[in-house]
């Protein structure tokens, strides 16, 4: 991505042959800088990449954990909105009762959190945290509201764009993901160090929901889709289930 | 046909909204008889604390998983049993590390000190004196001790995946 008018040393320019990688030390994210480790990633066996990971299928997630609006006496404010999706691997194949945390900011663009002081209003009625199991299909789905951009300290007038984190497990322990869901068309996108420290941008829009009318609740919500492809842990995984 | 994967993007500084409601750090009972509380720092490129990072271990062989936040200090906590070893390997913990600046988990290893198979582990013997011992845990008033070195000199070793 090339803008005129935005600072390279904020957003690299693109660079397709990171694939789906994101950029470890990306030098407009600022907190990278004493985080991301210098030295080179050392290689496991490829066996070790098969290995199972905890499997959550048994915790005790309660009827509404997944629905972000009913979690208080009275409704959040904002634009209510359903999210879902379906949970892959890079063979297509679904990831079944497996764990999907998420937490955002609320319709303000304020985390429910301490650290979070930006003047702009909480909202008694949302904490943004959810989380389900995945169906037999892979299938997830949040019920929300529209998180707001918010200013952060990065750098002059920084300000991210929308989104909601998602933390994903899957089956194999390195299946495991942490990331960030955007919504389409945000203006902030050419401006996010986090953005674009995926430097490929066909990359990047995998981390964009797609508005889905099919989806959306006439009267009641707008709808947003996205799927989430893990690796594969390891080509050689078996997935028994399947057979 | 092959799904490209969705790239990884940093867990930030609110993760405790919502990864902490099961937070858990317990990988076993405090009353196991074999239960070793283990505790470490997770520190940056200064030797600073990170506040604000996360902690996952795991023990394959055990099936046992915890998370650990990190306070104020860098510290964070797990009450833990020396998991089994299996096929030739010591017995080890698995770990992933996310902090806000860590755009992607690391991925890196606990070991146990002491233990006679550290000496062959595939992994572990592979890698060099100094690498090997951001490892291995140690002991401290009968508990052990593991920091996590993001950068320096003595940066923890942390694996691809």
């Amino acid at each position: 991505m090339t803008v005129p008018g935005v600072d390279t040393s904020i957003v690299l320019p693109d660079d397709p042959s990171f694939g789906p990688e994101v950029q470890i030390d990306y030098p407009g994210y600022r907190s990278t800088r004493l985080r991301a480790p210098k030295s080179p990633l050392v290689t496991l066996p490829e066996e070790f990449h098969a290995i199972d990971g905890p499997v959550f299928g048994d915790l005790p997630i309660g009827e509404l954990d997944h629905d972000l609006t009913r979690q208080f006496a009275g409704e959040p404010l904002g634009e209510r909105i359903v999210v879902s999706g379906r949970v892959l691997d890079e063979d297509g194949r679904p990831l079944r009762n497996t764990l999907v945390e998420v937490w955002q900011a609320n319709a303000a663009g304020r985390y429910h959190h301490q650290v979070d002081q930006h003047p702009a209003p909480l909202d008694p009625n949302f904490a943004g945290a959810g989380r389900c199991l995945t169906d037999d299909d892979g299938n997830y789905r949040f019920v929300t509201v529209k998180p707001g951009a918010y200013p952060w300290g990065n750098h002059e007038n920084a300000w991210r764009p929308a989104h909601i984190h998602f933390s994903v497990f899957g089956r194999a322990f390195t299946q495991r993901l942490v990331t960030q869901m955007y919504f389409p068309g945000d203006p902030l996108f050419p401006f996010d160090p986090i953005f674009n420290s995926v430097r490929d941008p066909k990359s990047r829009e995998l981390m964009v929901s797609t508005f889905d009318l099919s989806q959306t609740q006439p009267e009641w919500a707008l709808a947003f889709t996205w799927d989430i492809v893990l690796g594969r842990g390891a080509a050689a995984t078996p997935f028994e289930e399947d057979a | 046909m092959t799904l490209p994967k969705t790239p990884s993007q940093t867990v930030g500084p609110y993760y405790t909204i919502g990864l902490s409601p099961w937070s858990r750090n317990e990988l076993a009972s405090p009353a196991d008889p074999g239960a070793l509380r283990l505790h470490g720092q997770l520190l940056d490129g200064e030797r600073q604390p990170v506040g604000d990072g996360l902690v996952e271990a795991w023990d394959r062989v055990g099936r046992r998983w915890g998370r650990s936040g990190t306070d104020a200090d860098g510290r964070f906590s797990f009450v833990v049993v020396k998991p089994d070893g299996s096929g030739g390997e010591a017995p080890r913990l698995d770990v992933f590390v996310f902090a806000r600046g860590l755009l992607r988990h690391q991925l890196t290893r606990i070991y146990f000190p002491g233990e006679p198979a550290n000496d062959t582990d595939p992994v572990l013997s592979a890698l060099s004196e100094d690498e090997r011992s951001t490892l291995v845990a140690e002991p401290e008033d009968g508990a052990l001790r593991f920091d996590i070195h993001l950068q320096g000199d003595d940066q923890t070793v942390f694996f691809a995946h």
